[in-house]
């Protein structure tokens, strides 16, 4: 049998339920990891918007997040560290029919690929980014990330790292990121709706999903008592969602943020002149 | 065009004068000490500093002689400063298409000696050579006059003021009279694109003639280009290689600016649009060459471009795509390395970085042009090999190919063939890295039912499942070196010209001056055959027996310090003898007559005792 199987093709009538977005690749994921929620919030996401799995590419980097996109039916690509958004924005530019979402964490898509993450958001190609946050590097065994708190002990940083951590929401909303969220992985439902959300919104979508990492830092599971919807409700006022994003506690969940700005709009067009025309610009 | 340059008045003489005997009359002369057999060209360098319209001036002479049947070729070279720096023009024009610089300029036209002595390494002035300067222009820097070269001090300041026109039109006509080109053409060359009123154009055109009057007076043994029937190109490597990009089907490029590789992207990027694809400019060369890969797993064909710091960065996409197997093509257009390096000169030194850069057995294909106008063919194919092999193409060009304008035949390029093998909707147990016979298995488009399958990076299996073990390890690496391996090139591997015991194996822009070199050498009873790679990697190995039969030594010239391309060859071709190198490191060009004395005097040794 096909290692890589997926449910067999449906009558176009018939809506797609989650479980036609997902494969029969077992996760290698570590039990009780955050991520496997996220799958199934992508998974319900997908349903909600009803694209047929072949329509839609999950573009990843490296890292445990990274490993989803195989475990989903729909086109994968697993790239190298970092360049998740660079090959989606590959992807999306040149095949604007498909819908593009990529999946990071917070080592793969604030460090390695920070660069990436700033010009994605100025960029709003029409793409969805997840980044499951653990605060850790997971599939290394326990390194600080971009985000992980100044003083959290390792054996790389012992007494940790004394760097300030991330904000990774705020970089996406200075940087012009048009649809800003969190999400937390505990919550799947509201997860799967604010992804296809994130989904339906033009332009770029940031979601950052609380993700916890039950093996390096299992004070994570906490994370269910501290997380609560976002009093208010998001705005297109990329200040004032800079404002409360900065005096929240960090567990506000929702869409914060839902701007109005133009997607890219380069892309491929019809053809306006032959081989034969170019060719008359060498000719003398 | 037969007919407008013979309507020029010209020399009694229709010969070109010969270095035997020289005439009084003569403004320069062609002697060199292989005159008798070098191809009978003109050298003209235009130099000033920045502003003073030296390009201009090199890209109407360029225009003008292939207006009128000549061939040639000029090449650009400019001052570190990004503007105002010193800045020439050379110009190098024949009665037959040309692909290297001459040994040597007849002429040397400084419309200022502003920083221009930083040329003298580029600017070789023949004994009987000319310079042309202003009488108000300072002292002529020794390292000019020191060749014996004629001196003619013109007021060009003075009469570019008096007419008010611009200095370089002067340096246009004069470098045109003294090529021998009509005012005809010279006039139609700077008609063509001239944005000013019609005003304007004709004080300019008095300014031409001018310039040609004064050369005439002063140096009348102008030089006679015999002209050509023929549909002629003019076109420079870089421009060559954005039009056989999008000839081999590429429609979407993803790049950062770098020098000199700029040219093929703005090339590019309105052309792609007009071939219904698109360009996107990247934050870094990390970001394009992995946005190629996303679009080409998208299932559109896919290049960038760029020089070797790019190249560096994008190692790791390249790996990327020869594990996932995801067509796309780099063009690299090489320039003094290592690091920023020499950004605006030539050197053929990122080749080893190409053949074995990367971590992992990750076969590749490696093309390079055979010349200026073969860029565009080239880079088509690599296109096609991309495609059909599913594989990481790198075409190293250069500098010198890249920003170079030649006038070319216009060439007979091949129909776009050979597509990537895609997979059917709904493929019964579709295996995305299937081991076929050919290594080459189907791939699946995103967007067609059935056969969905996630690309990676990561060893896998043939399903793409990712996998450590041994097994699946050994075949996805049988599978992609085979492909690579076993794919019929035919025979656009190499251009083999000759057939003697003696063979000199090159690449890329260093074949001009060996070809050159080779005829020479030839003319003086020394027959050499040139064997031009096209396909470095992987390489043929039955097709280079057979190219090196007969061949008792061989010689690989090549520009770069380390002899790259020798001990590449040595290591995966079995070359006769012991095999010679000529390497020399840019930034100044091969020259003919130097790869011509290395052959002469390679011939006449006597093969060391093994």
């Amino acid at each position: 049998m096909n290692d890589m199987c997926h449910p067999p093709g449906l009558a176009a009538a018939e809506p797609f339920t989650p479980l036609h977005y997902k494969s029969a690749t077992k996760p290698i994921w570590c039990p009780g990891c955050g991520d496997y929620t996220v799958l199934n919030a992508v998974t319900k996401a997908l349903a909600l918007v009803q694209r047929p799995p072949h329509e839609v590419a999950v573009v990843s980097g490296i890292g445990c997040s990274s490993r989803i996109p195989a475990y989903t039916s729909c086109y994968g690509f697993h790239g190298v560290h970092g360049r998740s958004l660079a090959a989606a924005t590959g992807l999306k530019v040149a095949r604007p029919d498909l819908t593009v979402l990529v999946a990071s964490g917070d080592g793969d898509g604030y460090s390695i690929g920070g660069n990436h993450f700033l010009h994605a958001c100025r960029r709003n190609v029409d793409l969805t980014y997840i980044v499951m946050d653990n605060h850790v590097y997971g599939m290394t065994k326990g390194q600080a990330s971009p985000t992980t708190e100044p003083d959290w002990d390792s054996k790389l940083s012992p007494g940790g790292t004394g760097v300030r951590s991330f904000h990774p929401l705020v970089i996406a909303l200075a940087a012009g990121a048009n649809f800003v969220a969190r999400a937390f992985a505990g919550d799947q439902n509201t997860t799967a709706d604010i992804i296809a959300a994130g989904i339906r919104h033009p332009g770029f979508s940031f979601i950052e999903i609380l993700s916890p990492c039950v093996t390096f830092r299992p004070e994570q599971k906490e994370w269910k008592n501290l997380t609560h919807p976002a009093p208010v409700g998001p705005t297109d006022d990329a200040a004032r969602a800079a404002k409360r994003i900065m005096t929240d506690d960090g567990f506000n969940i929702g869409v914060l943020y839902a701007g109005h700005r133009a997607p890219y709009s380069g892309g491929p067009g019809a053809p306006t002149r032959s081989l034969q025309e170019m060719e008359s610009a060498f000719a003398l | 065009m037969d007919a407008s340059l013979t309507s020029e008045a010209r020399p009694q003489s229709a010969a070109p004068p010969t270095p035997s005997t020289p005439q009084k009359t003569q403004a320069f002369s062609a002697g060199t000490p292989t005159a008798s057999t070098a191809l009978e060209s003109i050298s003209i360098a235009i130099a000033g500093s920045g502003g003073s319209g030296v390009m201009s001036a090199g890209n109407w002479l360029l225009e003008a002689a292939a207006r009128s049947g000549a061939y040639g070729l000029m090449v650009k070279t400019m001052g570190p400063q990004i503007r105002g720096g010193e800045a020439a023009a050379l110009v190098r024009l024949a009665s037959s298409q040309l692909e290297s610089l001459d040994d040597s300029f007849d002429v040397l036209l400084a419309i200022d000696w502003q920083n221009v002595h930083r040329f003298a390494d580029e600017i070789p002035v023949k004994p009987g050579g000319l310079l042309v300067c202003d009488v108000d222009g300072g002292e002529i820097p020794e390292v000019f006059t020191r060749s014996g070269a004629r001196v003619l001090s013109l007021p060009l300041k003075k009469m570019a003021k008096a007419s008010g026109s611009w200095i370089n039109m002067l340096a246009l006509g004069i470098t045109g009279a003294l090529a021998g080109l009509p005012v005809e053409a010279l006039e139609q060359a700077v008609r063509t694109g001239w944005t000013r009123g019609e005003e304007a154009l004709q004080t300019n055109f008095r300014a031409l003639r001018e310039g040609m009057a004064a050369a005439r007076e002063h140096a009348p043994q102008a030089r006679r280009i015999d002209p050509q029937q023929g549909k002629r190109w003019l076109v420079s490597g870089n421009e060559g290689a954005g039009y056989g990009a999008i000839r081999g089907g590429v429609r979407f490029v993803a790049a950062y600016p770098i020098t000199p590789a700029t040219e093929v992207l703005e090339w590019l990027a309105p052309a792609l649009v007009e071939a219904g694809g698109s360009l996107l400019q990247a934050e870094d060369e990390l970001a394009s060459i992995n946005m190629i890969i996303g679009s080409s797993f998208g299932g559109v064909p896919s290049l960038t471009a760029t020089a070797g710091p790019g190249l560096s960065l994008m190692t790791e996409g390249l790996g990327l795509a020869v594990a996932a197997e995801v067509p796309i093509v780099v063009i690299d257009v090489m320039r003094g390395g290592p690091s920023t390096g020499i950004p605006a000169k030539s050197e053929q030194s990122d080749l080893s970085f190409a053949v074995g850069g990367l971590h992992g057995d990750a076969p590749r294909l490696v093309l390079a042009p055979s010349s200026i106008s073969d860029c565009i063919e080239t880079t088509q194919w690599a296109v096609e090999l991309a495609e059909t092999l599913q594989s990481p193409a790198l075409v190293l060009s250069d500098q010198f190919m890249g920003q170079s304008r030649a006038i070319v035949d216009a060439p007979q390029l091949p129909e776009p063939k050979g597509k990537r093998l895609v997979a059917e909707a709904n493929t019964p147990n579709y295996k995305r890295y299937g081991d076929t016979p050919s290594g080459v298995s189907p791939m699946a488009i995103p967007g067609t039912p059935g056969n969905t399958y996630t690309a990676d990076g990561l060893e896998h299996s043939e399903t793409g499942v990712p996998s450590s073990q041994a097994a699946d390890h050994a075949r996805q690496l049988d599978k992609r070196a085979r492909k690579l391996m076993r794919h019929d090139y035919g025979n656009r591997w190499a251009d083999i010209e000759g057939d003697g015991p003696l063979a000199v194996i090159t690449f890329g822009s260093a074949a001009g001056p060996v070809r050159e070199a080779a005829r020479r050498a030839a003319a003086e009873g020394v027959d050499v055959r040139t064997i031009v790679l096209r396909l470095i990697a992987p390489l043929q190995p039955a097709a280079m027996a057979k190219a090196l039969e007969g061949v008792q030594r061989v010689m690989v010239v090549e520009q770069n310090h380390e002899g790259q391309l020798l001990r590449y060859l040595r290591g995966v071709a079995d070359l006769p003898g012991r095999p010679a190198g000529f390497h020399r490191p840019g930034p100044l060009p091969l020259r003919p007559a130097d790869i011509c004395t290395a052959l002469r005097e390679w011939a006449q040794a006597k093969e060391e005792t093994k």
